[in-house]
């Protein structure tokens, strides 16, 4: 069935589709209608989860949190400040090997008080233990909800499903909704290995002397590391149910390219209609859209960008000090390959300021200009 | 691909009309884009609705800087902005108005029409002479000048996604079709 639906809806659909069990959310600007629809299909019976209402998004986490020990489905959403908020809890979701599945709206941090997007609150949680996807669709956004519980359930590690505020959560796109028998028939229901039961007592996530804890993070390391391979195997099978894969990176016409943007996010679609211009205009141009960002697809950054000249990544972030955030990825991914492209690192979009085809075309210019890049940081559009 | 802006006030339903008109587009197998200005709503200030429209999946998410036309739901912005702003030559300008499209001064390259759609939405009981709802009403007059979808689409797009007053809305709509 084609609907017309918002991003934040498409996060819904998602987490009705995988039939969440728990969903535990606190409204903020611009994630409300994420939890409105769900609130909604809780109280009218479409989905038969239980909606807890908490005063906090560290009380959203945490109540998602002891739901997922005790063996249900969780989902939340948030954005921002809230995201920030819950961050003590996304350790314990990780560290406690929690597959909780949660939206975040990317919206820049205040102050200044922001609504509008960039991406800064999810990244700043890259070191949390959670594995992080990227999506440019509204479409993109209902798959890889129902793909996310899939790897997290998989390996008892959670996932954060993003998006950009408005440029598509507020944005209304058509998309396919799955058919339920078919989701249900791809998507397992959740079976943790041990969960909380008044019948067979456990504690989580209790004292852990240094001669065990050392361990615990090896192993999470070690699952993470088997994301990418589960990400393929996944989406690939969710490719023969629904005719959409779902992969670690988009290589549009990277394959030959003199130019490579590499990019996330809405600014990710957008970089492919500048690439189909650039080549009626005779430049070699392809665009590598990143969609797993935790872990970080090495593998496939460094085969699909080594045999690249030039690449100019766009980050819609700021590590303050040092780069923008992608823009270090990459440079780390193609550390140990013998031939290096010159990378470029451009910071655009910030506190939602668009990302336009003009941006990209003074990117590509300033690419193809210079042998190496000039500056630390490329900054596009900055009033300076 | 065709873009178009929408220009409206805060609470007269701008935005619900892109996505009236997005659901009808879709209804015929369009891909559609439809996003508001973003940021902060607030009533009776000067607010914004976009909508894309191709045969082909629409990957562009930037802003639209140079629409091929806009519709202005609010006649009294003509005074107030730059509704051409931007506005690609030979596009065509809506006008929710109950004037002649020749009492506008646009420049030539543009194409003006105009719909009495509050009246239409009044007498059709959809909100008041102070404050009608003529979203549905510009969206039946925009579908036929734009020639964008057939009138079934989007009386059906309305059944589906207006749940007040259906009725009067789907007769205002069917009525702005007529008389655009």
């Amino acid at each position: 069935m084609k609907k017309v639906i918002m991003g934040n809806h498409a996060l819904s659909y998602g987490a009705m589709l995988a039939r969440a069990q728990v969903i535990a959310a606190y409204p903020i600007t611009p994630q409300t209608q994420v939890v409105e629809l769900l609130s909604e299909m809780c109280a009218d019976g479409t989905l038969n989860a239980k909606f807890i209402k908490v005063e906090s998004e560290h009380s959203a986490m945490a109540a998602c949190l002891g739901a997922s020990m005790a063996g249900a489905r969780t989902f939340t959403a948030t954005s921002a400040q809230g995201l920030a908020l819950m961050h003590e809890m996304l350790h314990w979701a990780s560290g406690g090997r929690m597959p909780v599945v949660m939206g975040d709206i990317n919206r820049a941090m205040a102050p200044g008080w922001s609504i509008w997007t960039d991406q800064n609150d999810s990244l700043s949680q890259r070191d949390t233990g959670w594995i992080q996807f990227y999506c440019s669709s509204n479409q993109e956004v209902v798959d890889t909800v129902i793909q996310a519980y899939k790897i997290s359930e998989k390996l008892m590690i959670p996932s954060m499903v993003i998006l950009d505020a408005f440029a598509l959560s507020h944005t209304y796109e058509v998309v396919e909704i799955p058919e339920q028998a078919k989701v249900d028939a791809y998507l397992p229901p959740f079976n943790p290995p041990y969960r909380l039961s008044s019948d067979d007592p456990h504690a989580f996530g209790g004292l852990t002397a240094p001669e065990h804890y050392m361990e615990l993070r090896y192993k999470l390391q070690k699952d993470m590391e088997k994301v990418p391979a589960l990400v393929e195997e996944t989406g690939r099978e969710y490719e023969k149910t629904f005719g959409r894969y779902l992969g670690q990176v988009e290589n549009y016409l990277c394959d030959g390219a003199e130019l490579v943007f590499v990019t996330s996010g809405t600014a990710g679609y957008t970089a492919r209609v500048v690439v189909d211009e650039l080549r009626k205009q005779g430049i070699k141009a392809g665009n590598l859209r990143i969609k797993l960002f935790r872990p970080f697809p090495f593998e496939q950054v460094r085969t699909i960008l080594s045999k690249v000249p030039k690449v100019a990544v766009l980050d819609r972030n700021i590590s303050y000090g040092h780069h923008g955030v992608f823009y270090q990825e990459v440079k780390s991914a193609i550390y140990r390959q013998p031939v290096q492209p010159a990378i470029f690192g451009f910071i655009a979009g910030l506190g939602g300021r668009d990302i336009a085809r003009e941006d990209f075309k003074e990117i590509t210019d300033y690419t193809l200009k210079n042998n190496r890049p000039q500056e630390e940081i490329i900054w596009i559009g900055v009033k300076k | 691909m065709i873009e178009i802006r929408f220009h409206g006030r805060g609470g007269q339903g701008t935005v619900v009309a892109s996505k009236i008109l997005a659901d009808a587009l879709a209804k015929e197998g369009n891909f559609v884009q439809a996003y508001p200005e973003f940021g902060v709503e607030r009533r009776g200030a000067p607010v914004f609705a976009f909508i894309r429209i191709d045969h082909q999946p629409i990957y562009d998410k930037s802003r639209i800087y140079n629409p091929d036309h806009v519709v202005v739901v609010d006649p009294t912005l003509v005074e107030a902005i730059d509704i051409t702003d931007g506005l690609k030559d030979g596009g065509y300008i809506i006008i929710n108005s109950p004037k002649k499209p020749e009492e506008f001064k646009f420049p030539d390259k543009f194409k003006v029409f105009t719909v009495d759609a509050t009246d239409i939405a009044v007498r059709h009981k959809l909100g008041t002479l102070a404050s009608p709802i003529v979203n549905t009403a510009i969206v039946g007059a925009v579908v036929k000048i734009l020639k964008l979808a057939k009138l079934e689409s989007l009386v059906e797009a309305i059944k589906e996604g207006v749940p007040l007053k259906p009725e009067e809305n789907r007769q205002a709509a069917i009525e702005a079709y007529e008389k655009a």
